[in-house]
């Protein structure tokens, strides 16, 4: 296969594993100060992502690494045009990777309050942004003919992006519930369960709106494949909500899982063979081949990943396993 | 203020943030796993209660350095855009392998680590903090053979405009990597040793705790006492590659402007940049030629043959890199290094027959030369990077050229002011909480530790 394509998939891969697995952490962050009555619970929540939160967060750096290494023109006027957007993340990132390590290294109420609030903050920015950041690639955004962003962080904002921004929100916050819902113990599962019917609600109107505006916002429904999945992501979405309902936590884990996914290879599916979609004129947009790296560093990099990323799914597979109980107070390490 | 000015300070001041938390990181993993394993060998839970504790700083040290580096992954697209395209190529191979093959193996093996005491067997658990340990290291290795790149080129060839590889097997044995990387790494457990030193000498001082921090001392001096001079060793080495391979680095450290055979090292020196020359100095003959070419004589090039040299290889222009800051922090890195060896051979020498102990003072010094190495770190990367100066890749593109065309000013300004304020924060939280768990010590009964508002009982806060 043409190597440029493999990079594209497996960026889109590396972006598809960070939403599925971080969009939990991020919901679980969400949910913390609404969920937590009391300092035993708070601790018992942040504890269920304890040991995965890290290692979650390191799909994005890949992703960001992989994108840099294969496409460096995609990486350059992503990150440049985007700026205060990824700078937020930043900030959101560094607050909430603190504030798991900070936050019952002290007594004081009012510390932990702080860093809860941070840890909600640090989470709800990302889930919320990468949604917008996400709607923006597909929509287009003004790019030049030299492959520059010419716009500001306010072209980012329309209803539509933030009405992405929105879905991805409301689908990460409900992976959220749902995880809370599998992993922890007493009344936190069932509260879990109320907080999930109620956000799926949300999530399901979210992304029928998303989907509809998607018509006229992009051209994501001109191909077949892409519109599948796009509308397969609402379908499953419409399974997850419906498998919480009857208690069946496990499946609307992974139905809603399924969703994000299938969002994530619509939005991918659309884009290509497009990196960056110019708004000002269709031929400025960035394809895989101009924003892409010499055959050389492909072929290297392709030999790279495709040794370790089966090792680094082992591995954090195995994580899962050890700490598949449900949290018990005596673990709590945070 | 420009943005490529605001983007250099802000380049500057993240990654020397972010330094501050890396060195202390690659060595106490390794300390850490060393304390851990002792404790499975032998089955004594001292070194247990140790390594937990050394761990519990480990921690709090390795959260600032993971979100600082988040950062710098990001900057390099934010502000640098023309950079990341001009060698994107090369650059983002090494930054990709270092996500996928260190990021992943040490934030996932901490985790399990972390909350594994109770749920792995004792030999599985101690290898989870050697995987932590080899992964940050090996992240070192990675980011390093792209740093190299940009002081040494190598593997590469120009077409399209931009830096393309041809070579990686080039880039990993980039000869300016291999005395970088254990140059740093050696830096890093020197960091490492002098934080356990400090804190172990607090709590002799105090004569608290006195078994478990004998220990974690008597690890630390040998660590210490090998790594100090090694790291310098590795360094005088290093330098003598720098002045063939970056003679202009080498000429500004020393602040020569004139060539000379042999040339004379200036211990201190007072640079007037503007007319080139030095207004004072003190200096000692022929030193300089003797410590790059191991002989008395031996032509040292000056900065003004440089000049013209690199103006006839690169056209008109200012070569010479800003000569009072390079010369400044080479000399601190030095002096730094040079009193953290005496240091620990004179601790050697008072633990070996007995009387460290006794001696206040010498454990006072200790304790406060805990930041040393920090000083140290931080000014050999000033030199590295300063010293590089005009070139953000060595020959091949000037940092001017390398600035994101499309940022603002403003914007850079505002993110610079927002983060410094956030990084200021930040480091008051995370040595507060340092220096409150490294006072408290080492606990022997982790069980009895403290009741959570639910009421029930947890290993660790």
């Amino acid at each position: 296969m043409d190597l440029t394509i493999l990079w594209f998939i497996l960026v889109a891969v590396l972006f598809a594993g960070f939403f599925f697995l971080e969009g939990f952490d991020y919901g679980v962050g969400i949910l913390l100060p609404f969920l937590g009555k009391s300092d035993g619970e708070r601790r018992a929540i942040i504890n269920s992502i304890g040991p995965f939160w890290d290692g979650n967060e390191v799909w994005m750096l890949t992703a960001g690494g992989a994108m840099f290494a294969a496409f460096p023109h995609w990486y350059a006027t992503l990150f440049s045009g985007f700026y205060l957007a990824l700078f937020l993340i930043l900030v959101a990132l560094i607050l909430r990777g603190v504030a798991f390590e900070f936050r019952s290294k002290d007594d004081r109420p009012a510390w932990r309050n702080f860093w809860d609030w941070m840890l909600f903050l640090g989470s709800l920015l990302p889930a919320l942004l990468w949604g917008v950041a996400m709607a923006n690639l597909i929509r287009g955004v003004p790019i030049d003919a030299r492959m520059q962003y010419a716009g500001t962080f306010f072209d980012l904002l329309s209803p539509y992006t933030l009405l992405g921004g929105l879905t991805s929100l409301l689908l990460f916050t409900l992976q959220g519930a749902l995880f809370l819902a599998l992993k922890t113990g007493d009344e936190l599962p069932q509260r879990a369960r109320q907080a999930g019917l109620k956000i799926g609600t949300g999530a399901v109107a979210a992304l029928l709106l998303l989907l509809i505006m998607s018509y006229w916002e992009t051209d994501i429904f001109t191909r077949i494949v892409p519109g599948i999945a796009a509308w397969g992501a609402l379908v499953a979405l419409l399974l997850a909500w419906w498998s919480l309902s009857s208690r069946s936590y496990g499946g609307a884990f992974i139905l809603n899982g399924l969703a994000i996914l299938l969002g994530t290879a619509a939005l991918f599916g659309g884009l290509f063979p497009r990196v960056m979609v110019s708004s000002l004129n269709p031929r400025w947009s960035l394809t895989i081949y101009q924003a892409s790296s010499s055959p050389y560093t492909l072929k290297v990099m392709t030999i790279v990943a495709l040794t370790l990323v089966p090792v680094v799914l082992l591995y954090q597979g195995w994580t899962y396993w050890v700490f598949r109980q449900r949290i018990k107070a005596r673990n709590l390490e945070y | 203020m420009d943005a490529l000015l605001l983007a250099r300070w802000q380049f500057g001041i993240t990654s020397v943030y972010h330094f501050l938390f890396v060195p202390l990181t690659l060595g106490l993993s390794v300390l850490v796993a060393i304390m851990e394993t002792i404790y499975v060998r032998t089955g004594d839970e001292t070194y247990k209660n140790m390594a937990r504790f050394w761990g519990r700083l480990f921690l709090i040290n390795f959260a600032m350095g993971v979100v600082t580096g988040i950062v710098q992954e990001f900057h390099f697209g934010m502000n640098w855009s023309e950079y990341s395209r001009f060698v994107g190529d090369i650059f983002g191979a090494p930054l990709a392998v270092e996500a996928l093959a260190a990021f992943f193996l040490e934030s996932t093996f901490l985790g399990l680590w972390l909350f594994g005491w109770d749920k792995l067997p004792k030999a599985l658990h101690a290898a989870c903090i050697w995987l932590v340990a080899f992964g940050t290291n090996l992240s070192a290795f990675w980011i390093l053979v792209a740093n190299s790149f940009m002081q040494e080129p190598v593997g590469y060839v120009l077409r399209n405009g931009r830096a393309e590889m041809t070579d990686f097997f080039a880039l990993l044995t980039n000869p300016h990597v291999l005395y970088q990387f254990p140059h740093t790494v050696l830096a890093g457990f020197v960091t490492a040793s002098f934080f356990v030193m400090g804190i172990s000498a607090y709590h002799l001082l105090r004569q608290s705790q006195l078994e478990p921090f004998r220990r974690s001392f008597r690890l630390a001096l040998i660590t210490g006492v090998i790594s100090s001079l090694l790291v310098a060793a590795v360094g005088h080495f290093q330098g003598q590659y720098l002045v063939n391979a970056q003679p202009m680095k080498m000429a500004a450290a020393e602040a020569l402007w004139e060539s000379a055979d042999p040339a004379p090292l200036a211990l201190v020196a007072l640079v007037d940049e503007k007319d080139q020359t030095n207004t004072f100095e003190i200096k000692i003959p022929a030193l300089a030629s003797f410590l790059a070419y191991n002989s008395f004589q031996g032509e040292v090039k000056g900065l003004k043959d440089l000049q013209a040299a690199a103006e006839a290889n690169y056209g008109p222009g200012n070569y010479i890199p800003p000569v009072t800051p390079v010369f400044w922090s080479f000399r601190l890195m030095v002096v730094a290094g040079l009193w953290l060896i005496l240091l620990s051979f004179y601790s050697l020498y008072l633990w070996r027959r007995g009387r460290l102990e006794e001696k206040p003072l010498v454990l006072k010094a200790l304790l406060w030369s805990i930041p040393v190495p920090y000083l140290a770190n931080t000014a050999g990367w000033l030199m590295a990077e300063i010293g590089r100066y005009p070139w953000i890749v060595y020959g091949l593109q000037r940092v001017e050229a390398a600035v994101s065309p499309g940022v603002s000013a403003a914007a850079i300004f505002t993110t610079l002011v927002a983060f410094t304020l956030l990084y200021g924060v930040l480091a008051v939280a995370d040595v507060y909480l340092l220096a409150k768990y490294a006072r408290q010590g080492i606990e022997t009964t982790p069980a009895t530790r403290m009741l959570d508002n639910s009421g029930e009982v947890s290993l660790w806060i």
